[in-house]
C-alpha cells in the first residue's frame, strides 16, 4: 500500500446502488441474510473436503462393522437379514451425529470473532445461526445418499417405491434440521469447541444405542423399553424402516414431527438467548 | 451546541471479579478522531464493544449517531464499522467473498455488493489478492481487508480497535494514511491504541484510560505539554567523546541532558528542527553516532506522568 491510495470518497459510486433495493419485510430480510450466510458455511465446507468425513466415511465403515462383525450374531445368523434392519438405524445415527460438527463449528466462529463482525451488521440476531443450519442441510443430503448408496452396493434394498424412499430422506433431513438445533444451543454455552463435541457425543450415543436404531425394542429390559419408547431417535428410525421396509408408519411418524416441533420450541429460543448473552 | 457524533456517560462494566469500566466518559465530535489510549486491560476494547453493540453495559448510557446503544441496537448497527483487535475476516473466504458477503448482509444486490467489493479491494490494494483466501494473507493484508469489510456499508462512524498491533512499522504508518482519508471523508472515527505516538498522529483529541477509568482527557498538544513533548536521544560510537555529545545535546535542546551510564545522551525537544540540529553539528564535530532517535514518551511514560504508578503490563513484566 502507497500513499497513492485514496480512500473511497462518499458519493464516488451514484447513490442508488447503495441503497437497499426495495423495503423488505423483516422476515425475508432475514432469510435472505441467513441464505447469504448458508453460502458462507457451504463455501468453508467446499474448502475443506476433510470436514466431511463425519457424513462420507464414517456411515460406511459403521455399516460394514455393524453388518459384518454384529450382524451374524444379531441378525440370528443371517447377516443381510441385519442389513435391512440395521441401515435405517444407522441413518438415524448418523444424521443426528452430523449436527455435532455444527456447534463446533459456530463456537470456534465466534472464538476467532467472525461473528463480531456479524453482530454488528444490522442484520437480525438469529441470522448467523439460522445460515449455518441452513448450509447443514447439504451434510445431512450426503449422510442420506452414502448410507443408502453404500448399503445398495453391500447388498440393501427398498421393500417399497422410490417415492417412500425419498419420503423417508426428506423426514430424516427434517428431523436433523431440528435436531441440531441441540448442537447449536451447546456451541454457544461451551467454552471450546472440543467440549462442544464431548457434551454432544454424551448426549448423541445413549440415545442411539438407547433406542431401537441396533437392536429391537423387544430385546431389553423393561425401564430400557420405556425410554426407548419416547426416544425421538426411535421414532425417527421406525418412520424410516416403515417407509423403506413396508409396515406401519403413521404412529412414528406423528410422533417424530411432535419430537421436532418440542425441539424447534425448546432449543431455538435457547440457542438465541445463549447467543445474544455470550460477549 | 456541538454533535457528538459518539458519547458516553459513565460506563460501567463488570466481569465475574474484574471491574472492566468502572464510570467511563467518552464524547467524539462529528468528523473527528478521538484516540483512546491506554495499557492492555484497561478497558478499551470493553468500551467499544458496548459502543458498538456487542455488550450491554452494566450501567450509564451511550449514543452512537445520536441512537442509543441500549435502546435502539439496530440503529446503531446502521450507522457503524467495526475492526476489531484480532482481524475478524473470514479465512476459508477470498478477499472478494468476504466483502461481498458484508454487502449482501447490509441489503445491497449482488452486482452492487460486488461493484462496492472491487472497489474496496482496489482502495486498500488487495485487488490481486482478491481472489485468494484470506489464509494466505499477510497480517497487514488481513487487517485491510477486515477494515475494508468495516467500510462496505459507507459508516458514518467506525471504530477501529488497536488498528496497528502486531503491524511493522511501515504497515502502521500505511494504516494511518488509510485512517486520515476516512476522516477526510467526513467519517467520525474512535481509535484504540497502546501508542502515543499514534494517538498523536490522528488523533484530535485523546482519552487516557486506565482500570475502567478516564485519567485524562484533551488534545494531543495538551496532553504533551503535560507529559513533555519530544526526546532526543543520541549515542556516541565512540565514548571519550560523551563530553562533545553533551555539549551539543545542551546546545539543541537548550537544557541540561539527562546521560546514562552507557553513555545515552537525552534530552526534551520542542519540535523535529532539533533532530536537524543534532545530526548537523554532529558532522560537523565528525562524531560518528549508534543511536540518533526523536521519540515520544512511550505509554508506559505517559502514565508515569498521569498517575505517579507504571501501567499494569509493567508490573506484570516485573
Amino acid at each position: 500500500m502507497s500513499n497513492a491510495i485514496a480512500l473511497p470518497t462518499r458519493g464516488a459510486m451514484p447513490s442508488a446502488s447503495l441503497s437497499p433495493e426495495e423495503p423488505l419485510s423483516r422476515r425475508w430480510r432475514t432469510l435472505r441474510h441467513a441464505l447469504a450466510l448458508a453460502k458462507r458455511s457451504l463455501i468453508k465446507t467446499a474448502r475443506t473436503p476433510e470436514a466431511l468425513i463425519d457424513v462420507t466415511l464414517q456411515p460406511v465403515i459403521f455399516l460394514l462393522l455393524f453388518t459384518y462383525v454384529f450382524g451374524g450374531a444379531l441378525g440370528g445368523g443371517s447377516q443381510h437379514d441385519y442389513l435391512e434392519y440395521l441401515l435405517p438405524g444407522l441413518l438415524g445415527q448418523t444424521i443426528a451425529l452430523a449436527g455435532v460438527a455444527l456447534g463446533q463449528n459456530l463456537n470456534a466462529d465466534i472464538e476467532k470473532g467472525v461473528f463480531d463482525r456479524f453482530r454488528s451488521l444490522p442484520i437480525a440476531r438469529s441470522a448467523p445461526l439460522v445460515g449455518a443450519v441452513l448450509a447443514d442441510f447439504m451434510r445431512y443430503l450426503i449422510v442420506c445418499v452414502m448410507t443408502l448408496g453404500f448399503g445398495y452396493l453391500i447388498g440393501f434394498r427398498i421393500h417399497t417405491n422410490p417415492l417412500a424412499m425419498l419420503a423417508a430422506i426428506g423426514v430424516s433431513i427434517a428431523f436433523a434440521l431440528c435436531f441440531c438445533w441441540i448442537s447449536v444451543f451447546v456451541g454457544m454455552i461451551a467454552r471450546t469447541s472440543g467440549a462442544v463435541q464431548g457434551i454432544m457425543f454424551l448426549l448423541v450415543l445413549p440415545l442411539s444405542f438407547g433406542s431401537n436404531v441396533f437392536v429391537k425394542t423387544s430385546t431389553v429390559p423393561g425401564w430400557l423399553q420405556a425410554f426407548m419408547k419416547v426416544n425421538p431417535l426411535s421414532h425417527l428410525v421406525g418412520t424410516v424402516r416403515g417407509l423403506v421396509l413396508g409396515g406401519p408408519v403413521t404412529d412414528d411418524l406423528l410422533w417424530t414431527l411432535l419430537w421436532m416441533a418440542i425441539l424447534l420450541l425448546v432449543f431455538v429460543p435457547l440457542a438465541l438467548r445463549a447467543y445474544k448473552r455470550r460477549a | 451546541m456541538t454533535t457528538y457524533a459518539i458519547e458516553a456517560n459513565a460506563l460501567t462494566k463488570r466481569f465475574g471479579k474484574t471491574q472492566a469500566l468502572a464510570g467511563v466518559d467518552l464524547a467524539v465530535r462529528e468528523g473527528t478522531v478521538l484516540g483512546v489510549l491506554g495499557p492492555n486491560g484497561a478497558g478499551k476494547t470493553t468500551a467499544v464493544r458496548i459502543l458498538a453493540t456487542l455488550l450491554q453495559a452494566d450501567s450509564g448510557s451511550a449514543q452512537v449517531g445520536g441512537f442509543d446503544v441500549a435502546r435502539d441496537p439496530e440503529k446503531v448497527r446502521q450507522t457503524i464499522g467495526l475492526t476489531g483487535q484480532y482481524a475478524s475476516v473470514d479465512e476459508d473466504l477470498t478477499g472478494m467473498q468476504n466483502l461481498v458477503l458484508i454487502g449482501q448482509l447490509l441489503d445491497l444486490r449482488t452486482r452492487d455488493a460486488r461493484a462496492r467489493a472491487a472497489e474496496l479491494l482496489e482502495w486498500f490494494d488487495l485487488a490481486e489478492a482478491g481472489d485468494r483466501r484470506a489464509k494466505t494473507y499477510s497480517g497487514g493484508m488481513r487487517r485491510r481487508l477486515d477494515l475494508a469489510a468495516s467500510l462496505v456499508g459507507r459508516p458514518a462512524v467506525i471504530f477501529l480497535d488497536e488498528p496497528t498491533t502486531g503491524l511493522d512499522p511501515a504497515k502502521r504508518e500505511d494504516m494511518w494514511d488509510v485512517v486520515r482519508n476516512l476522516v477526510t471523508d467526513g467519517s467520525t472515527v474512535l481509535l484504540t491504541t497502546q501508542y502515543l505516538d499514534e494517538a498523536d498522529a490522528l488523533a484530535d483529541e485523546i482519552t487516557v484510560i486506565d482500570h475502567g477509568r478516564v485519567i485524562a482527557h484533551d488534545t494531543p498538544e495538551g496532553l504533551k505539554r503535560i507529559v513533555g513533548g519530544q526526546t532526543l536521544t543520541v549515542r556516541a560510537s565512540d565514548n571519550s567523546r560523551l563530553p562533545e555529545v553533551t555539549a551539543i545535546v545542551a546546545r539543541v535542546a537548550g537544557a541540561e541532558p539527562d546521560v546514562s551510564a552507557r553513555g545515552v545522551v537525552s534530552a526534551s525537544v520542542d519540535g523535529d528542527a532539533a533532530l536537524t540540529a543534532a545530526v548537523a553539528q554532529l558532522a560537523q564535530a565528525g562524531i560518528g553516532v549508534t543511536e540518533l532517535s526523536l521519540h515520544l514518551p512511550s505509554l508506559d511514560e505517559v502514565f508515569f506522568t498521569l498517575t505517579g504508578t507504571r501501567t499494569a503490563d509493567t508490573e506484570d513484566a516485573a
